[in-house]
């Protein structure tokens, strides 16, 4: 078992290495793509910056209180990007059937399909959140208690996970429908656009569904009540504040069960 | 023991197709049907069908990528669909029609990659891809990119790909496919020696009888979903002669030809279809007719695996053993 997931992750590494250095091989084209990214992601931000130069405050948040929720997501979505980003092209390997190939490698489908084209230019992604993440927290005038701090590392890494999950449950759907990518990237840049404001300015339903339905607001809403001291409009618990590695695990364990299921029903229809 | 075990193998698939507006039927196809053998280890064994007989559906079960319906598999000790991963350790695949490589990378990356994904032993590594090198003449080709290899060449480079990690077992989907004569002949010695001094168990599906007669013991051939043959490639010889056809455009029209090694089959126009034994030389038939009438053009039709069914059928019901 131990063994099983240290070829697996040796492979991750290793394939995605191999990629990285074909990438490079075309060194001025990757370069671009980069910074194609960074600037084409940091518009977002600078329609932002728009808006605040004729409002002080939106729903209740500063400017720099927007860019640390919209770094959080950002950088959330940017990391999970980076690692499976190619999972959403999964319905076009299996039309042109690369998927048999891959699974005649002793490693994992999962590990193989996340892995395939691994792509570093998703790096201007995350700089351009990390950006806007680092810049907040700067500008941000809060007391930086122990808690606020480790809050930070907290929800860096379970709301890369909760997208990452998220990808891997609209990735396995193309098992069923193999047109369905566009569908499942609603749920996954959809959800972390609506992430990038607060929360506050939405109806109270949509809310809940981002919180009960598709947990993004557990990405980086509830950590940053938590840091930049907000009161809930929900009213819930203060521990939903700290429930991201609940809404991780959950999510985790629907899209192993919904990717599992997936790979089932490849291997029982073929392509 | 059997390298390869399939007992009462079903595999259906569910077809939908659309009739009416919204209303959709599935229909049940039966792709495989009672499937049973078993290959020793150190065979080399010819699977033959037409196409949509079940060849690829029964080499995708052995590999663990479809899951039977029915009936019970091993290879190598393993359950395919359950042990995937162990069993890919102990399998090499190439499919004819497509790369196992990777487009962009030169193949010496390709196969640099595979050792560290199948944890070769560096020296086994070294040995096997010298070895493989120097048959398949791959030495001109390791700097190049898959993508710019030619057809007969990534063929090479995918068949010495699967036999890098020492596979006990390697089935080959259409291995000859688009491969000119030469190429064709090259390969078929290569196969036949890494048979022979490995003692690797060959599966392989061609539509190329060619293929079947200069490597294969033994034949299986698959019709419908079901084995229709399994034996010697004499056994299949037996079954009524092989033969090819010579078909001859004459300068004029003219009454079927009267040539006693052969069967004239049909007439249409200037243009005559002969039969004559596979063994048999062309030549003394083409000096024959040249003897007598004016040939403009004329071309030879290989002996196809559709005949050698129709062969199977009208002989009666296969031997079983």
């Amino acid at each position: 078992m131990v063994d099983r997931v240290a070829a697996n992750v040796c492979g991750y590494a290793l394939l995605a290495w191999m990629w990285i250095r074909v990438s490079m091989s075309y060194r001025t084209s990757f370069a671009l793509l980069t910074l194609g990214q960074f600037l084409i992601t940091g518009l977002d931000f600078v329609a932002i910056l728009v808006m605040f130069s004729n409002v002080d405050a939106l729903g209740g948040f500063s400017l720099t209180e927007i860019a640390f929720l919209y770094g959080g997501s950002a950088l959330c979505l940017g990391l999970a990007d980076l690692l499976l980003g190619n999972i959403e092209r999964l319905g076009q390997r299996i039309r042109l059937g690369t998927v048999d190939q891959m699974m005649v490698r002793p490693l994992s489908l999962y590990v193989q399909v996340c892995a395939d084209e691994f792509a570093l230019r998703r790096l201007g992604r995350i700089a351009q959140g990390g950006l806007v993440f680092g810049w907040s927290i700067y500008a941000l005038d809060l007391d930086w208690t122990a808690a606020r701090v480790a809050m930070v590392p907290y929800l860096l890494v379970f709301g890369t996970v909760i997208f990452l999950a998220i990808f891997t449950i609209g990735a396995a759907v193309q098992f069923w429908t193999a047109e369905s990518s566009e569908l499942a990237n609603a749920f996954t840049y959809g959800g972390s656009t609506l992430a990038q404001f607060p929360l506050t300015i939405y109806p109270t339903e949509a809310i809940k569904a981002l919180t009960f339905v598709v947990p993004i607001a557990f990405v980086n809403w509830y950590p940053s009540l938590f840091i930049l001291d907000k009161p809930d409009p929900l009213h819930l618990p203060t521990a939903t504040q700290f429930a991201a590695p609940v809404a991780a695990a959950l999510l985790s364990f629907v899209a192993a069960a919904v990717w599992r299921t997936g790979v089932r029903r490849y291997r029982s229809t073929g392509s | 023991m059997s390298v390869i075990e399939v007992r009462d193998v079903d595999r259906s698939f569910v077809v939908r197709h659309r009739s009416g507006r919204l209303r959709r039927t599935s229909t049940i196809v039966r792709a495989v049907r009672d499937l049973s053998f078993s290959v020793e280890a150190g065979e080399m064994v010819g699977y033959i069908g037409p196409n949509g007989a079940g060849k690829s559906t029964t080499i995708k079960m052995l590999t663990g990528i479809l899951v039977p319906t029915a009936g019970s598999l091993r290879v190598a000790g393993h359950t395919p669909y359950a042990e995937r991963a162990a069993l890919a350790q102990r399998i090499g695949v190439v499919f004819g029609q497509r790369t196992t490589l990777w487009w962009d990378l030169p193949l010496r990356d390709s196969y640099d990659l595979l050792r560290r994904i199948y944890r070769i032993p560096a020296d086994r590594y070294r040995e096997n891809l010298a070895t493989f090198t120097d048959l398949l003449d791959l030495g001109p080709l390791l700097e190049t990119p898959v993508r710019q290899l030619s057809l007969g060449q990534r063929m090479r480079g995918d068949i010495a790909a699967a036999l890098l990690h020492d596979p006990d077992v390697v089935y080959l989907d259409e291995p000859t496919i688009g491969l000119d004569v030469v190429s064709k002949s090259n390969l078929r010695d290569f196969l036949r020696e890494t048979n022979r001094e490995r003692g690797v168990t060959v599966l392989l599906t061609t539509h190329d009888l060619v293929d079947i007669e200069r490597l294969c013991s033994r034949v299986m051939v698959i019709d419908a979903g079901r084995l229709v043959f399994d034996g010697s490639l004499e056994g299949l010889h037996g079954l009524g002669e092989a033969r090819r056809t010579l078909v001859v455009d004459l300068m004029e029209p003219a009454p079927p030809l009267d040539v006693p090694t052969a069967q004239t089959l049909r007439v249409d126009g200037p243009r005559q279809w002969l039969a004559f034994p596979a063994e048999a030389s062309a030549a003394p038939l083409l000096a024959a007719i040249a003897a007598t009438h004016e040939v403009a053009d004329l071309a030879i039709l290989e002996p196809n695996i559709e005949d050698v069914i129709k062969r199977i059928y009208s002989t009666g019901p296969a031997p079983s053993d």
